[in-house]
């Protein structure tokens, strides 16, 4: 503390390198006077730092272990006190995982599951949205108010008679018993509507006038302009499938139908720990290349969704 | 267009999502109704059951614990689940510098699949290498028995809910705190109200309204823990992280045939839960006159 406050009362005394205020954009609890005071500014660096280092011992910090955990022996998995950096650095895990688990087979069918119920729901809600929006049917707000209330009851409580009606149906261990539920989705809908409802009526008025039917109007006018909602809608349709884990433990109970999330459940006892490692980095992948790339899309969609909803 | 052409092409757009709301989504909520005072094996036909479903559920040894677990985790979650977030986003929301870094890591949990952070944990909580009793030995604590004691078992189970749930709600809470106008904590600093004041007579009040949508969401959403006690414990030890959707899903897989049984406890779920939203609603609204 002394050194620091020595070398800058030093900095000051050879008149250069005042500290850079803070620049302040957005006010917000703490006033800007208040953080470019001497020791306002101090604490903010405190401050930054400390959920800095926080935040990347909690939430990286874990991913690191497990992604160096599937790379380190079984004997340096075990070690006490166990090693930071793998000794030994091998891939051997993840082949070891590949074969024991049939990882190619599990992710083919989750990624099998997850485009077809993206294809599957999209075409249900988009139309549906579009019907609700710019058709306004008799009784639409009706049908609009009972998709909605679906969204109140917790999907636990509905669990049990939902896998009685889809074993009664046969659907079990058939896609389609992934994919029908998850495209009766209200919230998909809800997000679609308010979308759609935002399009002007001119833009529809004029193709119509051009002579396009409905389906004409929601292929050239409609789905063209809402290309941001429909990017939110899916990257969440993916993701949910991808992350779900009880309606296919459920149902998908045939070992060459399971989901990857599934099939590791399956097996995670009977294997060694860094072959679970490394099939945990395997599952974790996919999502977490789709948050890389669609970063801005998900916060988007995850804010539109509960603050405005 | 004539109004009847304009229904029937409507009707047409809507007859597929109709179809599928009907089949999966409101028939089953009926179901559930019929199902829990019915006999069924899924392939004789079904019996009526009247009450045997519901006295045979109270019956069960686990019963209460579940619903005792299950509103401690609830609350627990509730403790860590609702305030760690809200901080996080208050503090996130005074930093100017490595914003994109900070939402983008508190969220990265979220997106990865459950199964991947419960499994991760369960690693995480070997009494033996597990990282969590390294660190512990690291820094001279006693060793923990995490999830192998009943006393420490659905503390361990909160912890990786919530790490693995607090991203949403803090990204939520943090664009809540960005729409508060600036004016307003302008005002209350001319007014003299220093950093504590004015996040008690500015912050909460302006981010009220979400704050209460997030504590009925949240306690929804934990009252129906099932992955973290199926994974990481099985109910146990001693039953002491036996939660009702846990307990619902062995009446129907595990003791067999309990499908009916299950409707029953499932149905006393959504009751509590239904009670509980009716009181939230009463409670905002006396609130509001």
């Amino acid at each position: 503390m002394i050194s620091i406050g020595a070398r800058t009362a030093a900095r000051r005394a050879r008149g250069r390198g005042r500290p850079r205020p803070v620049e302040v954009r957005l006010r917000t609890v703490v006033s800007p006077h208040q953080l470019n005071s001497r020791w306002g500014r101090r604490l903010y660096w405190a401050v930054l730092l400390a959920v800095l280092a926080g935040s990347t011992l909690a939430f990286v910090f874990p991913m690191y272990w497990m992604v160096t955990g599937a790379m380190k022996s079984g004997e340096e998995l075990a070690r006490m006190p166990p090693t930071l950096v793998p000794a030994a650095p091998t891939l051997d895990a993840f082949t070891e995982a590949w074969e024991l688990f049939d990882i190619g087979l599990l992710l083919r069918n989750t990624a099998y599951y997850a485009l077809g119920g993206w294809l599957f729901s999209m075409a249900v809600d988009v139309a549906a949205a579009y019907a609700l929006s710019k058709l306004r049917p008799a009784f639409g707000n009706v049908i609009l108010g009972a998709m909605l209330a679906t969204l109140m009851v917790p999907p636990m409580v509905v669990l049990i008679p939902l896998y009685v009606t889809v074993a009664d149906l046969g659907l079990l261990n058939n896609p389609w018993g992934l994919w029908l539920p998850a495209a009766a989705n209200g919230f998909n809908i809800f997000l679609l509507k308010r979308f759609f409802d935002s399009i002007p009526k001119e833009l529809i008025e004029a193709a119509r006038i051009d002579g396009a039917g409905p389906l004409r109007v929601l292929w050239s006018v409609v789905l063209p302009v809402s290309r941001p909602i429909l990017g939110v809608v899916s990257i969440f349709t993916i993701v949910a499938s991808f992350k779900d884990f009880v309606w296919p433990l459920l149902i998908m109970t045939d070992s060459e139908k399971m989901t990857i999330s599934v099939g590791l459940s399956q097996t995670a006892g009977a294997v060694s720990q860094n072959a679970i490692m490394a099939g945990l980095v395997i599952a974790g992948v996919p999502t977490v290349i789709v948050f890389f790339f669609f970063q801005r899309n998900i916060m988007a969609g995850l804010t539109a969704g509960s603050i405005k909803g | 267009m004539g109004v009847l052409k304009r229904n029937l092409t409507a009707y047409g757009f809507l007859c597929a999502a109709l179809a599928c709301f009907a089949v999966f989504a409101w028939y089953p909520m009926v179901r559930e109704f019929v199902l829990s005072f019915q006999h069924t094996n899924l392939i004789d036909p079904p019996t009526w059951a009247g009450l045997d479903n519901f006295t045979a559920v109270v019956r069960d040894p686990a019963f209460g614990t579940a619903w005792l677990n299950t509103v401690q985790f609830t609350v627990l979650a509730l403790i860590c689940g609702y305030a760690v977030p809200f901080v996080t986003a208050l503090v996130l929301n005074e930093l100017r510098h490595a914003r994109g870094y900070l939402r983008f890591v508190v969220y990265l949990p979220v997106m990865l699949p459950p199964i991947v952070a419960v499994l991760l944990f369960r690693w995480f909580y070997d009494p033996g290498p597990g990282l969590f009793n390294q660190i512990l030995d690291f820094f001279h604590l006693p060793a923990l028995a995490w999830l192998d004691s009943s006393s420490t078992a659905l503390v361990s189970l909160v912890i990786v809910s919530t790490w693995m749930n607090m991203g949403s709600a803090t990204l939520i809470y943090l664009a809540a705190l960005q729409n508060i106008p600036p004016e307003l904590y302008e005002a209350a600093e001319l007014d003299g109200a220093g950093i504590l004041a004015r996040i008690r007579h500015v912050t909460i009040p302006q981010t009220r309204l979400i704050l209460l949508l997030m504590l009925m969401l949240q306690i929804v959403a934990t009252m129906q823990v099932f992955i973290e006690p199926y994974m990481l414990t099985g109910g146990g030890p001693e039953n002491s992280t036996v939660t009702v959707a846990y307990l619902m899903y062995q009446f129907a897989f595990t003791y067999g045939d309990g499908y009916g049984q299950a409707g029953a406890l499932g149905l006393m779920l959504m009751l509590a839960l239904l009670l509980f939203a009716a009181f939230q609603l009463r409670l905002t609204r006396e609130d509001k006159a």
